[in-house]
């Protein structure tokens, strides 16, 4: 008889199991055929056809085979391209980067390369929940830093300047961001540059979002002097070009760094899935149009979700980036988790509590509005009718 | 011009102008006088509903026709056009290049009925001099809306 407690790795076991666990064994038994999902986290659109079509192409024409481990040679010239074109970054094709299985897979080796025993990461939350995982994982230590809704959840240098510590290793930048919808403009990012200078802090750049922003273009902390020669900027497919499902993904940074990162990549994972990249590569192409048109239609939803929720008498910050609203429920006396609870019981939609995305989500829930207009409209009329409820 | 709002309304007229308002980032009092221009200067020509009569009881027939015709003086082809368009049978009418002339579209309840109308009213118009019936078979997409309903992927919980 194995002991299976005893042969697990004790880091593997110290994770803490997904805090909306629960949740989502509400959502998965409850048999309502009218809920509504503003859960998942991911485009609503089917990946252009165009762009289904290469991939659909590539298969036909036999191209079944690995490709080489940091990605097609055609692949990575696009990318290249694109991170010049969309955001004046330059990176070469051959020496700079790695074309890897979804962001994810750029987070986890960019972690893995540079974060030993001991070493800290500082991660803004709320944010996506893979880093901190990942950083327990290679042995590192999370440090987690609350942005603030009075600060438009943006990561400001005191609250960066008060987290460093002389095991600091690294620095996550989650931005534009997932859960809150915050992007971090070009004085924020200097200001955030000015403190990083001199040390030897580097820079993981998470701009999976970089493509959703409303009213000004998204811009890299790599573009700000002195800050290149120390930042990964993780980049994919899944959000730009609604690929989720191809599981696309890139990882930018110097040649010394990314050399190192390869390793890992060619053995853990050997190449990213060769159809994908096929698609990919038409992506990079002739997508910048489908890029365009969706990001506007998010807009509207945008605008439309954001006028019902403070309709609705929530306080809401005005989503910059992504495609998530992330309302202060504190109004209602309940907690993220109980009003997420009671969100799905009583009125069917499916929202995310904050704290499932780290410390300082508490009192938030996360919506995303990568959803129909009639779909949102429905959940806010819910949601209306519900919160009077609640508050009776 | 406010081509947005076009282009909203033409995906979706159900749009009230308060949600238009919202979703465009402006006043809603505008968006409603803005419409109503449109309508007045036949900009905005009407709203109707895309719908599939194969699943319905009613037993319908599209037709597209090409014809062709000879030119008049001074009216070129338009009074031809108008003295085909103003059937009430006639979906639309469209002046084309290449081979023929005009496509006209009607919609009948039979097959019989489509081609009584082809001979009994529009090969007998004075200028036509010729047509070429193509019943359609199957609408697959029209409006950019499809006919059949894609298969949607296998639910999922997951968390991103």
């Amino acid at each position: 008889m194995i002991d299976y407690e005893a042969v697990l790795s004790p880091r593997v076991k110290a994770i803490a199991p997904s805090g909306i666990r629960k949740f989502f064994d509400l959502l998965e038994n409850m048999d309502a055929g009218d809920a509504i999902s503003l859960g998942v986290g991911e485009p609503d659109f089917v990946t252009p056809w165009h762009i289904r079509d290469a991939g659909v192409y590539a298969l036909e024409k036999g191209f079944t085979k690995y490709t080489s481990n940091a990605g097609l040679a055609e692949l990575r010239r696009e990318i290249s391209r694109y991170m010049r074109r969309r955001f004046a970054l330059d990176y070469d094709p051959m020496k700079q980067m790695v074309v890897t299985v979804g962001g994810s897979e750029g987070i986890d080796i960019a972690v893995r390369a540079l974060v030993g025993e001991g070493d800290e990461v500082i991660v803004p939350v709320p944010s996506f929940v893979c880093y901190g995982p990942i950083v327990s994982l290679a042995g590192g230590v999370p440090v987690f830093v609350e942005t603030k809704a009075e600060d438009e959840f943006r990561l400001t240098a005191e609250a960066l300047r008060a987290a460093i510590t002389p095991r600091t290793k690294l620095l996550v930048l989650p931005f534009p961001n997932n859960p809150t919808g915050a992007i971090m403009e070009k004085r924020d990012l200097e200001a955030v540059a000015e403190v990083l200078r001199g040390t030897d802090i580097l820079v993981l750049s998470d701009e999976i979002y970089a493509e959703l922003t409303y009213g000004g273009h998204h811009f890299s902390i790599a573009n700000i002097p002195d800050m290149y020669e120390r930042t990964l900027v993780v980049n994919g497919f899944s959000k730009a070009y609604a690929m989720t499902g191809w599981r696309m993904g890139y990882l930018c940074g110097p040649q010394p760094l990314i050399r190192q990162m390869l390793k890992i990549h060619q053995y853990a994972i050997m190449c990213a899935p060769t159809t994908s990249q096929y698609a990919a590569v038409e992506a990079m192409k002739n997508g910048d149009g489908d890029i365009q048109m969706m990001c506007k239609d998010y807009d509207y939803r945008r605008r439309f979700l954001l006028d019902k929720l403070r309709g609705a008498g929530l306080q809401c910050f005005e989503p910059r980036g992504a495609f998530y609203a992330f309302p202060d429920i504190r109004s209602t006396g309940m907690t993220s988790a109980e009003f997420c609870e009671q969100f799905l019981l009583k009125a069917h939609v499916a929202a995310i509590p904050g704290t499932a995305f780290g410390p300082g989500g508490e009192g938030f829930v996360r919506m995303c509005y990568a959803s129909s207009l009639q779909n949102l409209s429905e959940a806010m009329d819910r949601l209306e009718r519900f919160l009077k409820e609640v508050a009776r | 011009m406010n081509n947005e709002l076009l282009n909203l309304l033409e995906k979706d007229a159900r749009l009230t102008p308060a949600q238009l308002a919202t979703m465009l980032g402006q006043d809603e009092r505008e968006v409603t006088a803005q419409i109503a221009e449109y309508e007045k200067n036949h900009i905005i020509l009407g709203y109707p509903a895309l719908i599939d009569w194969t699943k319905t009881d009613d037993e319908l027939v599209t037709a597209l026709i090409e014809v062709r015709i000879s030119p008049q003086r001074g009216d070129g082809f338009d009074r031809i056009a108008e003295r085909i368009y103003q059937y009430e049978e006639v979906e639309s009418l469209y002046l084309m290049s290449g081979a023929y002339d005009l496509a006209v579209t009607i919609t009948g309840r039979s097959l019989r009925e489509v081609a009584e109308f082809v001979h009994a009213r529009l090969a007998v118009i004075d200028g036509v001099t010729g047509t070429a019936t193509h019943f359609i078979l199957k609408k697959y997409k029209e409006k950019n809306h499809l006919f059949a309903k894609l298969p949607e992927q296998e639910e999922r919980v997951l968390f991103v």
